[in-house]
């Protein structure tokens, strides 16, 4: 297995090798999913449409529906505001959704298509008390986590209003590119805390609806239109992952005012904690309510107990700024060496964010941004890991190299269930802590000899 | 094996009335355009359908583009190859070993598979043009892996801001002495995945083949076009060929070497697999190299030994003959009693087959030999000549998106064409052994299923409620759309991650498949107990107010899934 690859690191300046990161669309689909009765429209040939949806699906393991501009080369020629206003019409005639929410590509930002101006002149075409929203999600800059925050980011600017007389919404919370299990954790722990937070995009019951043998083509799931559009009259909005959700927070702040409360997606004991915090003193609660307290002291519990399985223990980590970020973090609170950090989403911010957690604890840290798989690869062939931590690409480098792989991240397109269970809270904490634990000791008993074969361990 | 009944007719007017429905909830437009796109077999042979043009804006279509089908179905799986796509991340990092096409290489550092190759093109290489990044890339691809090819595949971008992917292609060939090829596939072309194959077609056609000669001692050496070793299917095909002695030059392209495809015009046939993908590419290289070509089918039992025996015939050795019958009896042997077991849990039930562009035919004859009716049949992105056959090949005029697609012109080679014989092919063709020749799918199709091109997500829905179908066979996209309403879906792109399909050996995994499908016990549960069996709680509550015994339920079940018998 990748045999090709060699362990001398020889720099590049051009060519990707096993990527971490894809491009800008799929995020704002996957944003977009998290509108109630919303369909996401991809403005650019029928491949990206085809691509992202297939992508998405294996994944989810659930229908993802999205419509597509379908250029060809007129239409890369001439503009796509003709495509564009075509699909509008069709759109709303044949599967009528509430919210439209256009995405660019590649192909239209090359061309310099005006997406706003387009659908300004396409009103006639949309039906009363719908809206159509749009985000510039170009494929060349950034990553799919780029074109999250972008979709995000469109959502407040087409849909927020400020409205004093709605008091209904008081914290707005942004759960950043993370998946429907943890949208629903973390909209259960904002129930616990008793804040009267609203939540977008959210896919919870979007991307893992229950079979009912009847097929909801919008399905329950979803953030209200109203709740997206009372956002402008939040007192804070909550972002969870300074890559995926603090620009839209931001963008409510300067429009609207509202406080900017930026924190990492609570994953591990330390971002949870603090999650937890912050909620509490926007609540004005000193303490979280006796479950919670449970919650977090079974979690250390089982940490306490089980540290000498992982401690010391050499990880390679990789996937998306936002939860490689407090993924580390959870690694060092369990003794464990984060040793490689790598993500394909461009940005120095994460090298120092990274950088900081690890202060002088890591002796051999090595952190990248804007990198790939084949670099982790060539890391690792120099000075070997005992833990890959990563989305299912891992699984090359795993079987290379004989080294166990949590799968965490996006995409999981090889394991079941993935999406269903959280990561976020003291709960998904106890579900990492468990796979982490898992994964070394299958290794463990996979390779003892009979006479080193522990029944208990 | 016991016999195949001929399959029930379809009732020809509920697919009409379906159509009419679907057709009625359609602006004017779409609705004309899509009238054309669906035909309901009828008595008359020969109904016309409309394919191979432009889906409508906006319409929930299956269709992918350019690039995924010359970089993602024909390039892609040419095993020893460095593939580099030159755009954005995105293109190159969805057609990253998702296609399920296999490979062995014997020298293992030359095996790029499970590799993914991109220029990953920034802002910065929009504005001020890509092509000094596309150089170095193959550069750095060069000095990394020492490949004995390297491939550039366009994205849309590269089109737009005039990068030459051909002249970069050029001068990496000559400085670093190795084959460089450069697709322009850019996404926006054609009006599906199916320009991709043409493009592909013509460049390995033009570059790669007739590179290289050798002389073949065996007499009885072929190609297998349109056979990309998903799943392994041309790994079984090549074990059953090579069984009858002959002798495999290449592949198009699964499992293929690049000096497989060097040598493929030394083969005395071409296999045609695929007939969408590929079909140029044995044009070509009859009219070049004077191979005659051979459409062949390895799905299902039947198709398999119809094929080899048709093989068989074409070379016309007698112990040829002779072997390819003792070996398909001696298979056959070996499997039937086996599907026969499957059958019995699967005849009886209907299908809807929406796949590629050769695929639904291939597949709606096995369901057909498992005693499935296929109740419509479509493709995602094939032409007329895969529906109607290639008889209708004059009739198609091309369009402004056809027209963007190059033509080759191509001669007989001076040197290495090997002219034909005539009176053989027209003696094959007599005998029907379908030579240099096509039908399609329409004829194997039952009278009254439908034939949709395209097919869009509103249709698929609205058929599925209307013609009821035990199973619909698509792709990713459709699998869990369809299993929310209750019927299973099985993907024929990659086949569920099962696997092989094709030959003697595949067709038993096939039948497995389709009986597991049918059979799973999960589809019992979709309906909970409190909506199936209301009365439980009454009956319970009444008897145990009076104090009764016998409290039970309603043995009368409401089962609705006709899919998963008790």
């Amino acid at each position: 297995m990748l045999e090709a690859t060699p362990k001398e690191i020889i720099p590049r300046k051009a060519l990707r090798i096993n990527p971490a990161k894809t491009c800008q669309p799929i995020g704002a689909m996957y944003a977009a999913l998290g509108i109630h009765r919303c369909l996401p429209h991809s403005h650019g040939s029928q491949g990206c449409a085809s691509y992202h949806r297939m992508h998405l699906t294996r994944h989810f393991r659930d229908p993802v529906m999205a419509s597509t501009s379908s250029f060809t080369e007129g239409a890369s020629v001439f503009g796509g505001s003709s495509n564009l206003r075509q699909a509008i019409k069709n759109i709303f005639h044949i599967y009528n959704p509430d919210v439209v929410a256009i995405h660019t590509t590649c192909l239209s930002e090359t061309i310099g298509d005006d997406v706003p101006s387009i659908i300004r002149s396409a009103q006639e075409l949309i039906p009363e008390g719908k809206h159509v929203i749009h985000a510039n999600t170009p494929s060349y800059v950034g990553s799919h986590i780029t074109g999250f925050a972008n979709m995000t980011v469109g959502m407040v600017r087409c849909l927020a209003k400020k409205n004093n007389a709605d008091i209904s919404c008081r914290i707005n919370i942004i759960p950043g590119f993370v998946e429907p299990g943890d949208i629903r954790e973390i909209k259960r722990l904002v129930r616990l805390l008793e804040i009267p937070g609203n939540i977008f995009p959210d896919t919870s019951d979007v991307l893992d609806s229950p079979m009912t043998g009847r097929l909801n083509f919008y399905p329950e799931g979803g953030a209200r239109v109203e709740t997206i559009e009372a956002s402008g009259s939040a007192e804070a909005t909550v972002s969870l992952g300074s890559f995926s959700s603090l620009p839209a927070a931001l963008e409510l702040n300067v429009r609207y005012g509202v406080e900017v409360v930026s924190l990492k997606v609570p994953i591990g004991i330390e971002a949870t904690d603090r999650f937890v915090m912050r909620l509490l003193a926007l609540s004005g609660r000193k303490t979280p309510p006796v479950e919670l307290a449970k919650e977090r002291g079974r979690l250390v519990d089982l940490m306490t107990d089980t540290c000498y399985q992982y401690q010391g223990k050499r990880v390679a980590l990789f996937g998306d700024p936002d939860l490689v970020i407090p993924m580390t973090e959870f690694l060092l609170s369990l003794g464990m060496q984060p040793v490689y950090c790598l993500t394909g989403t461009p940005g120095r911010k994460f090298v120092e964010e990274i950088k900081r957690i690890c202060d002088r604890r890591v002796p051999d840290l090595r952190v990248e941004a804007g990198a790939d798989l084949f670099l982790l690869h060539q890391w690792i062939k120099n000075e070997k890991v005992d833990l890959i931590i990563g989305n299912t690409y891992g699984k090359y480098i795993s079987k290379a190299e004989g080294i166990p792989l949590v799968r965490y991240g996006f995409p999981i397109l090889d394991r079941i269930a993935y999406p269903y269970f959280p990561n976020v809270g003291y709960g998904g904490a106890m579900r990492l802590l468990e796979k982490i634990s898992t994964a070394l000791l299958d290794k463990q008993d996979a390779e003892a000899s009979d006479e080193q074969f522990e029944l208990v361990m | 094996m016991e016999p195949i009944k001929q399959a029930a007719r379809v009732d020809r007017e509920v697919g009409k009335k379906a159509v009419k429905e679907i057709l009625s909830a359609y602006p004017a437009k779409v609705a004309k355009n899509r009238s054309t796109h669906i035909v309901v077999k009828g008595k008359n042979k020969g109904q016309k359908i409309a394919a191979n043009t432009r889906t409508i804006p906006g319409i929930i279509t299956n269709r992918g583009c350019c690039y995924a089908g010359c970089k993602g179905v024909v390039i892609g799986p040419i095993k020893d190859m460095v593939h580099i796509t030159h755009g954005p991340i995105g293109c190159g990092y969805y057609s990253w070993a998702t296609r399920r096409n296999q490979g062995m290489t014997a020298n293992k550092k030359q095996m790029f598979l499970p590799y993914s190759f991109s220029t990953d093109m920034q802002d910065s290489d929009i504005v001020f043009g890509g092509e000094k990044k596309l150089e170095l890339a193959v550069k750095e691809a060069y000095e990394l892996f020492k490949p004995k090819a390297i491939s550039i595949s366009a994205t849309c971008p590269v089109g737009l801001i005039g990068d030459d992917v051909q002249a970069v292609a050029g001068r990496m060939q000559k400085e670093l002495g190795i084959t460089v090829i450069a697709m322009n596939c850019e996404g926006y072309k054609g009006v599906s995945q199916s320009a991709g194959h043409h493009i592909a077609n013509n460049k390995l056609f033009q570059e790669v083949i007739g590179t290289e000669d050798r002389e073949y001692k065996n007499p009885f050496t072929i190609n297998l076009l349109g056979e990309y070793n998903i799943g392994g299917d041309g790994w079984e095909i090549k074990r059953i060929l090579e069984e009858l002695g002959y002798e495999v030059v290449s592949f198009l392209t699964g499992d293929a070497g690049v000096d497989d495809i060097r040598r493929a015009h030394n083969a005395k046939l071409n296999l045609v697999q695929c007939h969408r993908s590929i079909n140029y590419m044995a044009e070509m290289m009859k009219k070049k190299y004077g191979i005659p070509w051979l459409k062949v089918n390895f799905i299902g039992v039947n198709n398999t030994s119809r094929t080899l025996r048709d093989v068989a015939k074409f070379f016309g050795a007698q112990e040829l003959i002779k072997r390819t019958e003792e070996v398909i009896e001696r298979e056959r042997k070996e499997i039937e009693p086996v599907i026969d077991t499957f059958r019995k849990g699967i005849k009886g039930r209907t299908v809807m087959l929406f796949v590629g562009g050769s695929r639904s035919h291939h597949y709606q004859d096995i369901f057909y030999e498992l005693g499935v009716e296929t109740v419509m049949s479509g493709y995602e992105f094939a032409h007329r000549d895969d529906y109607e056959g290639r008889r209708v090949l004059p009739e198609i005029k091309p369009d402004a998106d056809s027209k963007n697609i190059e033509e080759l012109n191509v001669q007989p080679d001076p040197e290495k064409y090997r002219p034909v014989d005539g009176e053989k092919i027209a003696g094959l063709q007599q005998k029907g052994v379908p030579v240099n020749d096509y039908a399609g799918l329409y004829p194997s199709l039952p009278e009254g299923a439908l034939m949709i091109d395209d097919l869009n997500h509103y249709e698929t829905e609205k058929l599925i409620e209307r013609l009821k179908p035990d199973l619909f066979c698509s792709g990713i996209k459709d699998k869990y759309v369809v299993q929310k309403m209750g019927i299973p879906s099985k993907q024929l792109h990659s086949y569920d991650y099962s696997g092989p399909y094709a030959g003697f050996r595949g067709a038993v995994i096939f039948a497995r498949d389709i009986y597991q499908a049918f059979n799973s016990p999960s589809w019992r549960y979709i309906k909970p107990p409190w909506e199936t069996e209301p009365e439980i709680v009454a009956t319970l509550t009444e008897k145990e107010k009076r104090g009764g015994k016998n409290a039970g339920g309603n043995p009368k079940r409401d089962n609705p899934q006709k899919s998963s018998p008790d």
